[in-house]
């Protein structure tokens, strides 16, 4: 019996992604957030090539940097993570070693990012 | 329909002609440059975790960290880092304009791609100068 539904049919929901432009949007949103956090950090790193130990870790558990350092690593994660995929679906054809590596850039990215929000919390309250 | 059509893979499929077909130019060089940088900061952004680390660590660890930063292996990934950090900056921004529908005919694309290379080196140097003024 052959397969009474229409192409169209079988086809829909089913965009190339199977996720519409969600990857796409969250991308560019993360990059533009991630515009004014870069500057800040570049120009914070600068400014502290020279301090001691216990003025960078002033630095990182002052309020202002702490709320910023976190969203940065945050976008910075979930951008890398993003970026890394479409190049896995670009340049890795074989399909169980793709869903592989991006179980584990995903699996990877959340973890670094958590490590590093932990270590913020840890030098803003000293634990 | 009666016959059955032969599976997708069985078919040959076109195909749009591949990179050795075209000759190499700037603004391709651009493109590739924008996704090795991109998996260069990943790497960067596992730098950055190690530094938090290594400040929540305590004094000692980031002794380690400072030591490492300063020796000339840690200097030319941090120049690499930072040279690929504004180049994908600017880059993207690049990439924003052309989303936003802005900068796609050629003259401008050829001007944005110049301006991209400059001021990714003048921001990397003035980065670097900046770092090392804070020194003296």
């Amino acid at each position: 019996m052959a397969d009474l539904r229409s192409p169209l049919s079988r086809v829909r929901g089913l965009g190339s992604a199977k996720e519409g432009t969600h990857h796409w949007w969250a991308q560019r949103l993360t990059a533009l957030a991630l515009v004014p956090l870069v500057i800040w950090f570049v120009v914070s790193v600068v400014s502290l090539s020279t301090a001691d130990y216990v003025v960078v870790r002033a630095w990182v558990g002052s309020p202002i940097s702490m709320v910023l350092l976190v969203l940065t690593i945050g976008l910075t994660f979930h951008h890398g993570q993003l970026g890394l995929q479409v190049v896995i679906e670009d340049y890795i054809h074989s399909e169980w070693q793709k869903l592989t590596l991006l179980i584990l850039v995903k699996g990877v990215a959340l973890l670094l990012a958590v490590v590093g929000i932990v270590a913020i919390a840890r030098i803003a309250f000293g634990g | 329909m009666a016959e059955a059509t032969p599976p997708a893979a069985s078919r040959p499929r076109p195909l749009s002609p591949h990179l050795q077909i075209y000759r190499w130019q700037w603004t391709m060089a651009l493109s590739i440059a924008h996704r090795a940088t991109g998996v260069f900061l990943a790497a960067g952004s596992l730098y950055l975790v190690i530094w938090l680390a290594a400040i929540a660590g305590g004094p000692d660890s980031f002794a380690v960290m400072s030591h490492f930063n300063g020796s000339i292996v840690g200097r030319l990934l941090l120049l690499g880092w930072t040279f690929s950090l504004f180049y994908h900056l600017c880059n993207g921004i690049r990439h924003l304009a052309w989303d936003a529908g802005w900068g796609f005919e050629l003259k401008t694309g050829h001007i944005t791609a110049v301006l991209v290379i400059v001021a990714s080196v003048v921001l990397t140097a003035l980065t670097w100068v900046g770092a090392y003024l804070m020194r003296h």
